[in-house]
């Protein structure tokens, strides 16, 4: 009997191998490489006259830039208000997101009134409405900060209806035969059931709310990242507009292998689930 | 613990009116006996075992356990088609969810759990994922659960509806095994002549929907029962009864949906 369970294993992990090649750590390397030759290439061109250096400053002059802003401690003061401003908005926006698509995806007929509403208000672009919340919450952080919350709440209320109406019936009956009370059912069968999903909803919220933050501090804002992109534009300081620049991107890759890291370590079954 | 079905219906109603499901079943089941319900697909065979779960209602008619009814409704384990294991547990958790949900501490339920796991040849694979086995080993994993919490009465849809041959075949006979040690009454639905007359103690046969019990065919043969071999003959004419009964209802069927 074990005999032929080891075979089947076996055959199940040849199975897993196909999906997952592994890849050479030669091959990994070439995006990097080419990032390193494209710099490279920026940087001599810049200096030997090829492109305008008021416009494509030499990377190594960008990088003293971001040394000098770090140093002097004004990109922490901006990176903190936009943080601060992201987080709180998101939190703002994304929790009753969560909640409510929870809710709504186990309720038929919550469902019956929401979806119109839903599907009238999501297409709606979120930022063209910040005069708006200007007029209604003044020019300070609130407006902000709601705009960035109403940017969240759409992704995550959808994801999280998505995820709670995709749970395949049969977990909820073989809940129900063993006698799962409510509570259990959420917290044994909800809960993990749509943890992949409600990730993938944290994540594009996440994006999203990002890119709503600079674009709002582009706008209105005297501090955070996008005030300071806007301010080295108007005062034609370029290298202080990449440094700034490489900071968002950096922002927004860190966000996304921080939530790729909780996936893989909070839905080690992901691939079963998602067949 | 036995039960009997009586004057069972069960009427769905869908958009395009009502579908009769099951009409007028009645049949029982003995304590520890192995009964084994064959139909054609399609026959209300799953809606019969999910009215005696009490995971649906029957329209008319009623269901009585043997045993006094105070505690309400026994403890009947339903084993799916589709294993139903949860991807997010390993398998000891799924084995012992029953447990966990009947409130058996961790240490006790896993240890419960470990024993038939064991039972069924998945010694090693308790902190695996289902995504990691088999189908076969899967199921598996669904039997074991339904044994672990100690069901009054087991349920079994077509278990091994979506096995190859072969592994059906090896998973047959451990159920048979595991069964002789932990008797429980079971109910064993299946489309499957060779697995009703291999496993069951009486085979019923039932019509194309809506459902109902056309025959009863006792299976008076001691187990294990080899159905491979070419003397046994009364294998052979008990299998040869059921066709008889099950070919009819077979062609109706066929024509419905073509």
């Amino acid at each position: 009997m074990a005999n032929l369970a080891n075979t089947e294993r076996r055959s199940a992990q040849e199975l897993t191998r196909g999906r997952l090649e592994p890849v050479a750590s030669s091959e990994r390397w070439i995006p990097a490489l080419i990032v390193a030759a494209g710099l490279a290439l920026w940087e001599w061109a810049a200096r030997t006259g090829h492109i305008r250096a008021l416009f494509f400053p030499p990377p190594s002059e960008i990088a003293e830039t971001f040394v000098q802003l770090a140093g002097s401690g004004r990109l922490w003061l901006n990176l903190r208000a936009s943080l601060s401003r992201l987080f709180s908005g998101y939190a703002l926006g994304a929790i009753p997101g969560l909640i409510l698509g929870l809710v709504t995806g186990r309720s038929r007929r919550l469902r019956v009134i929401l979806d119109p509403l839903i599907a009238a208000a999501h297409p709606v672009p979120k930022v063209s409405l910040l005069p708006l919340i200007m007029i209604i919450f003044g020019i300070g952080d609130a407006s902000k900060v709601v705009t960035i919350a109403i940017v969240c709440f759409f992704p995550m209320l959808i994801g999280a209806m998505a995820a709670v109406r995709e749970i395949p019936s049969i977990y909820f009956e073989v809940a129900e035969n063993y006698g799962a009370r409510f509570q259990q059912v959420l917290t044994r069968v909800v809960a993990p059931a749509t943890l992949p999903l409600v990730l993938s909803a944290v994540r594009l919220s996440l994006n999203t709310a990002l890119l709503l933050t600079i674009a709002v501090e582009l706008i209105t804002a005297r501090e955070g990242l996008g005030a300071m992109i806007w301010f080295a534009w108007e005062t034609l300081r370029t290298e202080e507009l990449y440094a700034t620049l490489a900071v968002t991107a950096l922002l927004g890759v860190g966000f996304n292998a921080i939530l790729e890291l909780l996936m893989r370590r909070l839905v080690p079954w992901q691939a079963e689930y998602r067949r | 613990m036995g039960f009997r079905c009586q004057t069972l219906s069960k009427t769905y109603d869908t958009r395009n009116g009502h579908v009769a499901a099951l009409d007028d079943v009645t049949f029982s089941v003995a304590e520890q006996e192995f009964l084994c319900l064959v139909g054609p697909s399609g026959c209300g065979k799953t809606t019969l075992l999910r009215l005696i779960a009490g995971l649906l209602s029957p329209t008319s008619g009623h269901i009585t356990f043997d045993a006094d009814a105070a505690d309400g409704r026994p403890n009947c384990a339903l084993v799916f088609q589709e294993h139903g294991l949860f991807p997010w547990m390993r398998v000891l958790e799924n084995a012992a969810f029953g447990l966990e949900m009947q409130g058996v501490g961790r240490e006790e339920r896993l240890a419960r759990a470990q024993a038939f796991i064991d039972k069924v040849g998945l010694a090693e694979f308790g902190h695996s994922y289902p995504h990691e086995l088999s189908v076969g080993m899967r199921q598996r994993v669904a039997i074991a659960r339904a044994f672990v919490a100690d069901p009054q009465i087991l349920l079994m849809d077509e278990p091994f509806g979506s096995l190859d041959a072969q592994t059906r075949l090896v998973l047959q006979v451990e159920l048979l095994r595991v069964w002789k040690d932990h008797r429980k009454t079971v109910l064993y639905v299946t489309h499957d002549i060779d697995e009703a007359v291999l496993l069951g103690d009486r085979v019923l046969i039932m019509s194309g929907r809506p459902g109902t019990i056309l025959k009863e065919i006792p299976v008076p043969l001691a187990r294990p029962r080899d159905l491979l071999s070419r003397e046994n003959q009364d294998i052979a004419e008990i299998r040869w009864q059921i066709w008889q009964t099950l070919r009819d209802e077979v062609h109706k069927s066929l024509h419905v949906v073509g």
